[in-house]
């Protein structure tokens, strides 16, 4: 198999990749903003608790 | 085996199920994509007219049918959670509609990265392209429609008559290509005719829409649990199992 003929694409390689890249970004992406969105989530609803926790104590 | 279904239509039941049902969905997703970029690029062979470039349309064509299923399955979780004022399923719709839109950006990157080398153009505003524009549109509408209301309950049927009203483009993108004389190609695969192309790249086209199916599953449930955590962080379940140091699972409130 000869890889740079692979990547060429018969000329179309700036297509062909490009849609798969923006398609490889746009569902990484998706998934990380979501574990990111549920981190800070949990984060805050823990945070929460400690204040509250502290509250009680003083 | 009988499942009490009403149960899991409370978001606090829900929530423990989703986050055990992701990696079922997530897993074979991931390798199913693989599978789904070697069939595109080392089993279909070369298009006698289209040369290499034609490989951009096994993804294009799954993004642009997800865009449109998507779009249907919002809107009946829409239309159920408004009728039925059953919040779950209004989430559901909203953890759906960025998914959707998602997809149909990509139907549309894809295309534009196709028709540039094919039809000399990044853009044409032919009936199928336009619409399909129009429903990439319908889902930045719904979002931010129920982003600019406060109220979430209000939102949520503030969007759903949204959704539902734009249903009707559904079957518009699918029929344009047979009610005007389009640039857009026809379909290639039919339930009642053979289809025209080689069995691999059907094969390729098969995979990634099981890939897509799987991924928006696994997504949607991922954005539905934010979004439960989200609007009842204020309620009792929520704060009790915060109270346990529970965050990651509450794992508590199935028992409970």
């Amino acid at each position: 198999m000869n890889w740079s003929k692979f990547f060429f694409m018969g000329g179309y390689a700036f297509y062909v990749w490009g849609s798969y890249g923006v398609a490889l970004v746009a569902m990484a992406g998706e998934v990380i903003i979501l574990l990111r969105r549920k981190k800070n989530l949990t984060g805050q609803l823990d945070q929460s608790s400690e204040d509250r926790t502290h509250e009680n104590k003083a | 085996m009988k499942i009490n279904w009403y149960k899991y239509s409370s978001p606090a039941n829900f929530y423990p199920l989703a986050g055990k049902m992701i990696p079922w969905f997530a897993i074979p997703a991931a390798i199913l994509f693989i599978v789904g970029v070697y069939v595109s690029f080392f089993v279909a062979p070369t298009d006698f007219q289209q040369g290499e470039v034609y490989r951009i349309l096994f993804l294009h064509v799954a993004a642009a049918w997800m865009g449109m299923f998507l779009y249907v399955l919002m809107a009946v979780y829409a239309g159920i959670g408004w009728a039925f004022n059953a919040r779950l399923s209004s989430m559901m719709a909203s953890a759906i509609s960025t998914t959707g839109a998602m997809f149909t950006f990509l139907a549309l990157v894809t295309g534009s990265f196709w028709g540039k080398p094919t039809w000399g153009t990044w853009w044409v505003w032919d009936a199928r392209v336009t619409s399909t524009l129009i429903l990439l549109f319908l889902y930045i509408g719904f979002i931010s429609l129920q982003s600019a209301i406060d109220d979430p309950r209000r939102a949520d049927r503030a969007g759903a008559v949204l959704a539902l009203v734009g249903v009707i483009n559904v079957p518009i993108i699918y029929f344009s290509v047979q009610w005007w004389n389009t640039l857009h190609q026809g379909a290639t695969i039919r339930i009642a005719n053979k289809p025209t192309m080689a069995p691999s790249m059907i094969a390729a086209m098969l995979i990634f829409l099981a890939a897509c199916w799987l991924y928006s599953i696994a997504v949607v449930l991922m954005r539905v649990r934010c979004i439960i955590l989200e609007r009842e962080r204020n309620t009792g379940w929520i704060s009790e199992a915060v109270e346990r140091h529970d965050t990651t699972n509450f794992r508590g409130v199935e028992s409970a």
